[in-house]
């Protein structure tokens, strides 16, 4: 029981890092439309990172 | 451009091959329930069952099965072969001795040893018991796991797309020895494996020591990809969603930035310069944590948990046309999942690429940060 809730929360942690790190990599897209390619990258390692932790979670906590 | 055209004709045709397939499987599924609907089984437990044994590598290889109007089970598909080591030495025979069953019901006896399969795992029974008993948790009382190398489902997908890779890539890299653009199936390949080149490899590593990476990047990333799409065919692998799999890509990434790593990295991971000494044995127990347990359990947990999660998706919006037959119709019901299994097969389309991109882009970042030249003043 506890533990699902506690892989609940760390899911809406992700998500809310994933809304973050997907609105600010916008943000610098459209400042620096030529910088786009890099953003994209760096944004897609982060993104994975915070993804195999919340999966990581998911799986400890099933 | 006519050639443009006729790589797009062809990409065309293998996507529509691909759902087709991945239809005619739904498709089958639904006939097996409808004979299975008289007889009032609890749909939602066997859709369970049944996505919980998808997901688990199987002994043999299954396409479809059925009850036929005699009420006898039939199974299409053919056997493997159970290669054991037990007690009495090693054991093989073709799995189709088990005769389908998963409840340690039907015995095997080779070589004096009793062999029974219980929740696709191979037990073999103590030396005095003739039967497999179970004490209240369903666990087998009298019988214990052997050592397994049977070539499994999951090994048949391995060596199906090994040796496929080696066909294709042998023919691309055979082709640049008469001529300099290749022709045929090659020529979607070669831009795949300059992407990988140019935009994995190359800016990850760096240019001084991109050469000697790029080999390992190539094959790993074709062979997660191409297994990810054969996990979508009705075929049935889960190859990329097996823990094992992953388990042995990730170590292969740990092994190869763990013995490439400069002594620079070492250095600055082990006693780092520049921080005072009583925080280096704190920061050292950290940072090999992070390089030698953090990195590659991300990277096998991503791909396993991905891949799985996938299929269960895919899996259960198919069987929302058994589950929601008697709220929807089952014209509303088979609707709503052809379209949802649809859409949702597509985004797993782009998931297959995406993991594939992800794991060959976060092993070259390792491999990167273990050979860069460090500078030496900080």
């Amino acid at each position: 029981m506890y533990n699902l809730i506690g892989a609940g929360l760390i899911v809406i942690g992700a998500g809310i890092g994933l809304g973050q790190i997907g609105g600010k990599a916008m943000e610098g897209i459209a400042r620096q439309p030529e910088a786009t390619g890099k953003i994209q990258t760096a944004m897609i390692i982060i993104a994975a990172l915070l993804e195999g932790l919340a999966f990581g979670a998911l799986f400890l906590g099933k | 451009m006519k050639i443009a055209k006729k790589s797009i004709k062809f990409l065309t045709i293998v996507v529509i091959v691909l759902f087709s397939a991945t239809i005619f499987a739904s498709g089958t599924d639904k006939k097996h329930d409808d004979q299975n609907d008289g007889q009032r089984v609890n749909t939602k437990e066997e859709v369970d069952a049944y996505i919980l044994h998808h997901i688990k590598d199987s002994h043999d290889f299954s396409l479809y099965s059925y009850t036929n109007d005699a009420g006898e089970r039939k199974h299409l598909g053919f056997p493997l072969p159970v290669i054991l080591w037990s007690s009495k030495g090693l054991v093989a025979f073709m799995s189709s001795e088990f005769h389908h069953n998963d409840d340690g019901h039907v015995i095997v006896e080779k070589n004096g040893a009793k062999f029974a399969k219980i929740h696709s795992k191979i037990y073999e029974l103590d030396v005095d018991a003739a039967v497999v008993s179970f004490d209240e948790t369903h666990h087998a009382t009298n019988a214990h796991k052997v050592l397994d190398f049977s070539i499994t489902k999951s090994v048949v997908g391995i060596l199906l797309i090994g040796f496929l890779l080696l066909f294709w890539f042998s023919g691309l890299a055979k082709q640049y020895k008469t001529k300099k653009v290749p022709t045929g199936f090659a020529r979607v390949l070669e831009p795949l494996v300059i992407y990988v080149r140019d935009e994995i490899a190359r800016p990850n590593i760096g240019d001084k020591h991109y050469r000697r990476f790029t080999g390992y990047l190539l094959t790993v990333f074709f062979f997660i990809w191409v297994l990810n799409l054969a996990g979508l065919t009705p075929l049935g692998f889960n190859v990329t969603g097996q823990l094992a799999v992953t388990a042995c890509l990730a170590i292969f990434t740990l092994v190869i930035y763990s013995v490439s790593g400069t002594k620079g990295y070492w250095m600055h991971m082990i006693w780092m310069p520049g921080v005072p000494v009583l925080i280096r044995p704190v920061l050292a127990i950290i940072e090999l944590a992070g390089a030698l347990l953090i990195k590659p359990f991300s990277l096998l947990v991503r791909l396993f948990a991905n891949i799985s999660a996938g299929h269960i998706v895919v899996m259960s919006l198919i069987a929302i046309m058994f589950t929601l037959k008697e709220s929807l119709g089952v014209v509303g019901a088979t609707g709503l999942s052809l379209v949802l299994s649809f859409f949702i097969t597509l985004i797993e389309v782009l998931v297959a690429f995406l993991q594939a991109y992800i794991f060959t882009m976060l092993s070259a970042l390792f491999i990167g940060m273990a050979v860069e030249d460090h500078a030496e003043a900080h």
